[in-house]
C-alpha cells in the first residue's frame, strides 16, 4: 500500500506539485500491460511472417513477377532493403545476418527480431493469429469501457483551448525543449499526448486489426467491404506493415518520455494508478 | 498499518496475475504454450463459420487478372503413372470418387468436362503472402458429390493427389461446408487454357475463402471420411502434419 493517500479529485482541493493523484484507471492499466505483452508477440511473428514473403505491393494482386513497391532482400553478399528505386544496403541487419549460431543467413528480418527464432512460418501464424484475438478483443472491450467511464470524451479529446494554433505550437516548443507540465497542469494530458494516443487508440490499432482481417480469404467473402476500403489484399498487407512501423515509433517515442518524464514515478502510475505530480519550479 | 484488503487491490492484483502468470506460462510450459496457440485456429474457424457459411468470395473481372500466375508446391509430379499420363494426354486417367459415399464412381476427365461447368476469376493467397487472380473453370465439388450421395456419417472430404514430397503424396481435405460452396470447384481449365501441369493438371481443387496449400493440384481421388484422425498424421493435410500449418486455412 501506498504511504500517501491520494487526495479526492474535487473542485475545491486542488493538488499541487508533490501530492499523489489518482492518474490511471484500472480499465487502462490491464490494458496498457497486456498490450505489452501482446504487441511484442505480434511484432515478432509479424516479422516472421513477412519473411516468408519479403515484398509489398499495391493493388488487388502482388506476387513474384510483379511490382513490388517495397522489398528486402539479398544480392550476392550484401543484404538491402529497397523503397521504391531507392535501395540502401543493410547487410548484417536486413536481408542478410548473422545468426545466434554463427551462420549467415539470407531473410528479411534478423534473428533477434522475430518469433520463433528461425524460421517457421507455421509458428509464427500461430502466435499471430492466436494473440491477434487478445489484440482485437482488448481493444474493443477498452474502446467500449473508456466510452462509458467517459475516459475517452474526459482524458483524450482535446479540449476547444487545446487545439488552437498557438496553444498547439507553444506545446510543441516545450517538447523540444524538453519542458514537461508540472503540479496540477501535470494531472492532464497535454495536446500533443492526446492526438498521440488518440492517433493509436482509433488510427493503428484499428488500422492494423481492420487491414488483418481484410488479408484473410474467407473474411474477404463475408465481409466483402474490407476489400473496398484498402483496396485490395496486397494493399492491405502494405498498409499492415506501414500502421505497425508507426506503433513501432510511438512505442519509441512513448519510452522515451516516459524516461525523460521520470520513469520510477510513471511505471507507479500504470501499476497502482496513482502518480506523484511534478513539483512546480520557481 | 493493518493489512487491509481492499477490493480495488484485489482486482488490481488479480489482474496483474493473469497478465503475469500467463506470460511466464507461455515462456516456461512448453504444453500451455501448445493449449494457447491452438485456439487462434479454433476461434477463426467457428467465428467464420458464424459470419457466413455461403458468403461468395471476391470475383473479379478479366482486366483485373495477374499478367503472369506465378506456380507454388510441386510443378512436375515424379510418379511414372502421373508421366505416362501427360504422355497419354490424360486419356486414360480417371478420378475415383470413394469413402463414405452410397455409389464410389470413377470420373474420366471427358465424363468431367461433359458435366455443368462453373468459372470464376479469383484470387489465389499462399499462406506465404502473395497474391494471384486467375480464371479456373471446373465442375463444381457438389455436383460430384451429389451423384455419388455422402453416407450421413460423412464429415470431410479428402483430397489425394499424385504429387509427392519425398515420397508422401501430397494430400488435403476441407469440411462440407467448404465442400458443397458455390464456388468450390474441381478445375480442369485455367485462363481460358487446359490445366497445365505447373497448375495441377488435369483437376485442382479450388475452394476460394482458404490459402493456396488447401488448392490441392493432380487430384487423384476423393475421399469421404467420418474423421480425419486416419489420414495422414491425423491434422488433415500434408503440410498440416509435416510442419503445422493450420487445418482451417481462412486466414
Amino acid at each position: 500500500m501506498s504511504n500517501a493517500e491520494p487526495l479526492p479529485m474535487t473542485e475545491t482541493t486542488l493538488p499541487r506539485g508533490g501530492d499523489v493523484v489518482e492518474r490511471h484507471r484500472l480499465s487502462t492499466r490491464m490494458w496498457h500491460w497486456t498490450n505489452v505483452v501482446t504487441f511484442v508477440i505480434m511484432l515478432m511473428s509479424g516479422l516472421m511472417i513477412f519473411n516468408a514473403h519479403p515484398r509489398l505491393y499495391w493493388g488487388n494482386y502482388g506476387a513474384n513477377p510483379d511490382y513490388s513497391w517495397l522489398q528486402i532482400g539479398a544480392q550476392d553478399d550484401t543484404g538491402y532493403l529497397r523503397i521504391g528505386s531507392v535501395s540502401i544496403e543493410t547487410t548484417g541487419v536486413l536481408g542478410r545476418w548473422t545468426d545466434a549460431g554463427g551462420e549467415v543467413r539470407n531473410r528479411a528480418f534478423p534473428w533477434w527480431a522475430t518469433i520463433p527464432q528461425s524460421y517457421n512460418l507455421a509458428l509464427a501464424r500461430r502466435w499471430h493469429l492466436t494473440f491477434a484475438w487478445v489484440f482485437a478483443v482488448g481493444l474493443f472491450a477498452y474502446l467500449i469501457r473508456s466510452l462509458v467511464n467517459r475516459h475517452l470524451q474526459r482524458d483524450l479529446l482535446p479540449t476547444r483551448d487545446q487545439v488552437r494554433p498557438a496553444h498547439i505550437w507553444s506545446d510543441i516548443k516545450h517538447h523540444a525543449r524538453l519542458q514537461f507540465p508540472t503540479g496540477e497542469a501535470a494531472r492532464r494530458y497535454n495536446v500533443l499526448q492526446k492526438f498521440a494516443y488518440l492517433s493509436v487508440l482509433i488510427v493503428l490499432i484499428p488500422g492494423m486489426i481492420l487491414t488483418g482481417l481484410t488479408m484473410s480469404p474467407n473474411l474477404n467473402a463475408s465481409l466483402f467491404w474490407l476489400l473496398d476500403l484498402f483496396g485490395g489484399r496486397p494493399s492491405a498487407r502494405s498498409l499492415h506493415f506501414i500502421f505497425a512501423t508507426g506503433l513501432v515509433l510511438f512505442i519509441l517515442v512513448h519510452l522515451l518520455m516516459v524516461i525523460l518524464a521520470g520513469p520510477i514515478n510513471e511505471l507507479r502510475s500504470m501499476i497502482t494508478g496513482r502518480y506523484r505530480l511534478p513539483q512546480e519550479k520557481n | 498499518m493493518s493489512v487491509l484488503i481492499t477490493r480495488r487491490g484485489l482486482v488490481t492484483g488479480l489482474g496483474f496475475t493473469v497478465i503475469a502468470g500467463g506470460t511466464a506460462g507461455l515462456i516456461v510450459s512448453p504444453s500451455f504454450r501448445q493449449l494457447v496457440l491452438g485456439t487462434g485456429e479454433q476461434l477463426s474457424y467457428q467465428t467464420h463459420r458464424l459470419l457466413g457459411r455461403n458468403a461468395l468470395a471476391p470475383e473479379f473481372t478479366e482486366a483485373q487478372m495477374s499478367p503472369d500466375f506465378r506456380t507454388n508446391g510441386n510443378t512436375m509430379p515424379a510418379s511414372g503413372e502421373y508421366q505416362s499420363h501427360i504422355d497419354s494426354g490424360f486419356a486414360n486417367w480417371q478420378l475415383q470418387v470413394d469413402g463414405l459415399v452410397t455409389t464410389p464412381q470413377s470420373f474420366s476427365l471427358a465424363a468431367l468436362k461433359a458435366m455443368p461447368a462453373r468459372t470464376q476469376i479469383t484470387r489465389h493467397d499462399c499462406v506465404e503472402g502473395w497474391s494471384a487472380i486467375g480464371k479456373w473453370t471446373g465442375v463444381p465439388l457438389a455436383a460430384l458429390l451429389d451423384q455419388v450421395t455422402l453416407q450421413p456419417a460423412a464429415r470431410y472430404i479428402v483430397l489425394h493427389c499424385a504429387d509427392d514430397f519425398s515420397g508422401t503424396a501430397y494430400y488435403e481435405s476441407i469440411d462440407l461446408v467448404d465442400a458443397f460452396h458455390p464456388q468450390t470447384i474441381l478445375a480442369f481449365a485455367m485462363n481460358d487454357q487446359s490445366l497445365s501441369v505447373g497448375h495441377g493438371a488435369p483437376l485442382r481443387l479450388r475452394v476460394e475463402r482458404q490459402l493456396g496449400y488447401k488448392q490441392a493440384k493432380y487430384i487423384m481421388r476423393i475421399e469421404a471420411v467420418a474423421s480425419l484422425a486416419d489420414i495422414g498424421a491425423g491434422a488433415g493435410g500434408f503440410w498440416e502434419d509435416q510442419i503445422g500449418y493450420e487445418w482451417y486455412a481462412g486466414i
